[in-house]
């Protein structure tokens, strides 16, 4: 199965939920009725969508509709899924590796998103790339983080750099990025302890660990790399601001995006924070994660069955 | 933070409306916008939050508003109760086996924090007098096994592993071995699944025909989205769950996916997680809940702290010297040093309502480091001192500075506050005196 294929399966159930249900509403009315608005209003709202992108966008359809662009309810779909192409096309950003190596890239995220298998699944993207890829173990405080990261380093053939449990993170990603520059490494990749946003001090944690390995390589880390769990609400909108206030982000990764997820909150991050997705995940298998492609994404999402 | 509360929201749509002495069928429909939007914006889902905004509608129009002196009190009242009324009550308990051992298992999809709640119950069961024995059944995820056994060596408790063997089998030999060990709970941690994926469904249901638990236990993370309600009834319909624990509820979540969770499904939520540690697993409280989900604080929670941080004697000595304008630098120091028992100051103004906005302006930013400052130069000072800050002169001022580790500056200051803190309760006083009295209530409290 190409990748397209697993992204439209992974997105099915949100086309489902998304685009099908948009279909049956719009079948189910000859004009357009304030009903019918709302009802599509309800279908954004249950994708995660969100308020304020919701509101943004029924706006825009309802001006729509003044000015004839929108004049049954045939159009709503073709008219929203402009809307949402031109909100996920609007922002353009830079691959990581064009810079000098060694490239560090910080992963960081709140508890469970998935921050030390998107590692894992990064790992193997650059390896199979050909590039020498270090890792990390700067996740020190949950039990068995470091063995979990190891088995991955294992089965992308990446190096690893770990202390012992409970050690300082900090002083992990400082050895890790000497090693990278003493073994002429292409690409770093810390992992760090999952933490909820709202932790002064783990914050602060964060905030080191950026000094550190600013201090060792100028302009690093080179992407910050923020791991979002797609199930997340709109609490996803606040991880993204308080962790952007700690250590400054350059983009997001989408995790668990496959079968149950809704995926709305993609749209969300986009209009709301000026964040790019950059990756997201869509299985269990080491080759499911993969750069996040707006077009083929919106394609995927209004895709005919 | 990114919300504004909703008692904030309802406060300015009423304002509006200051004057007109009635409100009418649309006023309250205004309201009710901001309520939908509120709940809208934790999470809660959408089919959830219709029912109960027009549950709240039927209740708020009519009598009930017009009578009411201040509406939005009574709208957010009225929601309140509703929200509470969904969440049912209080339902922290395992049901214990009458012939042991218990067995309990914990089921959920990928991160939501399965290995670490079991970890954290076993260590609450244990400190209840039981004898747990945690079970690794998380065959796929890469050293989960190994997680469970640094949980099971930290807490003291055993852990039963069989390597990657097959998880069904794995129950069965753990709940043989607990009853060869005299092990009386058993709690099973299961890997991280989808709903939609059949086949590690169909292995969970294996388990439970074969070692038949007493509970199974849904783990749901509180960020979660509007998918909760999917994800629960999923499932509950597969395996027949017998309660839920909440994650990741000391974060900023709203947890509006408890509140659509409890009314989708009607199972109660039995713990919270509420830290990192791994005693950090409470008691649910649905009310607190339902003020949170409304971004109105968590009153009650600051109040049981208060409680148990500051001693009633001490409060009502206080409240005496206050009367009498004795109010010296010692007691100024006690003060500060009760409230900081309380905990980190920005996390205590997290909890009272209202200030979710304030937190939210720029600059606003407690200094902990200032407080110690001002406890360091207080303690710097001769009794004497304390007593009659009056005689604090420029020598003093410099020892002081000196010994605290500060600049004369600061000492400075502190005294110019502490001298208007004393100026301020000195007209409090005699406000109180000429018969006004304080109007300060906090919103939607009976």
């Amino acid at each position: 199965m190409g990748f397209f294929d697993k992204l439209k399966a992974g997105l099915e159930k949100t086309r489902k939920s998304f685009t099908e249900k948009i279909e049956q509403l719009v079948i189910g009315y000859a004009t357009i009725e304030d009903e019918l608005l709302d009802d599509l209003e309800a279908v954004l709202l249950s994708a995660d969508v969100g308020v304020p992108t919701t509101t943004k966008l029924m706006t825009e359809i309802r001006s729509g509709i003044k000015s004839k662009q929108i004049n049954s309810p045939d159009d709503l779909k073709p008219f929203l899924q402009e809307k949402i192409n031109t909100m996920l096309l609007s922002k353009h950003y830079a691959e990581a590796t064009q810079y000098a190596p060694p490239v560090v890239m910080l992963i960081v995220g709140v508890n469970g998103v998935g921050k030390t298998t998107t590692i894992g699944k990064l790992a193997n993207y650059y390896h199979e790339a050909g590039k020498r890829v270090l890792i990390a173990a700067a996740d020190t405080f949950r039990a068995a983080a470091i063995d979990q990261l190891e088995i991955w380093g294992q089965r992308t053939g990446s190096e690893i750099i770990k202390h012992a449990e409970g050690s300082d993170p900090a002083a992990v990603a400082f050895d890790a990025v000497q090693a990278a520059k003493a073994r002429k490494v292409d690409i770093v990749i810390i992992d760090t302890a999952g933490r909820l946003h709202t932790k002064a001090n783990l914050m602060e944690e964060l905030k080191k660990i950026n000094r550190v390995i600013a201090k060792e390589v100028p302009a690093a880390p080179h992407e910050t790399l923020l791991i979002l769990d797609a199930t997340t609400g709109q609490n996803a909108i606040n991880q993204a601001k308080l962790f952007g206030e700690a250590v400054a982000l350059t983009g997001v990764v989408l995790t668990k995006l496959d079968g149950t997820a809704k995926g709305g909150v993609v749209i969300a991050i986009n209009n709301e924070l000026s964040l790019p997705v950059k990756w997201i995940g869509v299985g269990e298998g080491v080759n499911d994660l993969r750069p996040f492609d707006a077009a083929e994404f919106a394609a995927a999402l209004f895709a005919d069955k | 933070m990114v919300f504004e509360s909703l008692a904030d929201k309802l406060q300015q749509t009423f304002k509006k409306l200051r004057g007109k002495g009635k409100l009418s069928e649309s006023d309250v429909a205004e309201a009710l916008k901001e309520v939908r939007m509120a709940l809208l914006e934790a999470d809660v889902n959408f089919k959830v939050v219709k029912d109960l905004v027009a549950k709240i509608k039927e209740r708020a129009i009519g009598q009930e508003v017009l009578e009411s002196l201040t509406p939005a009190q009574h709208v957010i009242k009225i929601v309140n109760e509703e929200l509470t009324n969904l969440m049912g009550g209080t339902q922290s308990r395992i049901a214990i086996a009458s012939r042991p051992p218990t067995v309990i298992m914990l089921v959920g999809l990928q991160g939501a924090g399965k290995t670490t709640t079991a970890g954290k119950l076993a260590h609450l069961l244990k400190r209840q007098g039981k004898q747990p024995l945690m079970v690794a059944a998380d065959v796929y995820r890469p050293a989960a096994i190994k997680q469970l056994e640094v949980l099971g060596e930290q807490l003291e408790i055993p852990v039963f592993t069989m390597g990657q063997d097959n998880p069904v089998n794995i129950a069965k030999k753990a709940v043989d071995q607990a009853l060869m060990m005299a092990r009386d709970i058993v709690i099973i941690d299961t890997a991280g699944r989808l709903h939609i994926n059949e086949d590690l469904m169909n292995e969970l249901k294996s388990i439970k025909q074969t070692v038949k638990p007493h509970e199974i236990l849904l783990v749901v993370d509180a960020m979660t989205g509007q998918d909760a309600v999917n994800v629960a009834e999923s499932f509950n319909n597969d395996l027949g769950l017998d309660g839920i624990i909440l994650t990741k509820l000391d974060g900023d979540a709203r947890g509006g996916a408890a509140l659509s969770i409890k009314a989708v499904t009607g199972l109660p939520i039995k713990f919270a997680g509420m830290g990192e540690k791994l005693d950090a697993l409470e008691a649910f409280h649905p009310d607190r809940m339902a003020s949170r989900i409304l971004g109105m604080g968590d009153v009650l929670s600051l109040i049981e702290k208060a409680e148990s941080a500051i001693s009633l004697e001490k409060a009502q000595e206080m409240q005496k010297k206050l009367r009498k304008e004795d109010f010296t630098l010692d007691d100024f120091l006690e003060q500060i040093e009760q409230v900081r028992k309380l905990g980190p100051l920005d996390q205590i103004l997290g909890m009272l309502p209202g200030m979710g906005k304030l937190k939210g302006l720029q600059g606003l930013d407690i200094d902990n480091k200032e407080v110690k400052h001002i406890i360091a130069i207080i303690r710097s000072m001769t009794s004497k001192e304390r007593r009659d800050p009056a005689v604090i002169n420029g020598s003093r001022r410099k020892r002081i500075a000196l010994g605290s580790g500060t600049r004369v500056q600061d000492v400075n200051r502190l005294l110019k506050q502490f001298g208007e803190a004393k100026k301020m309760m000195k007209r409090l006083k005699d406000m109180q005196k000429s018969g006004k009295k304080s109007n300060f209530k906090l919103p939607f409290m009976n």
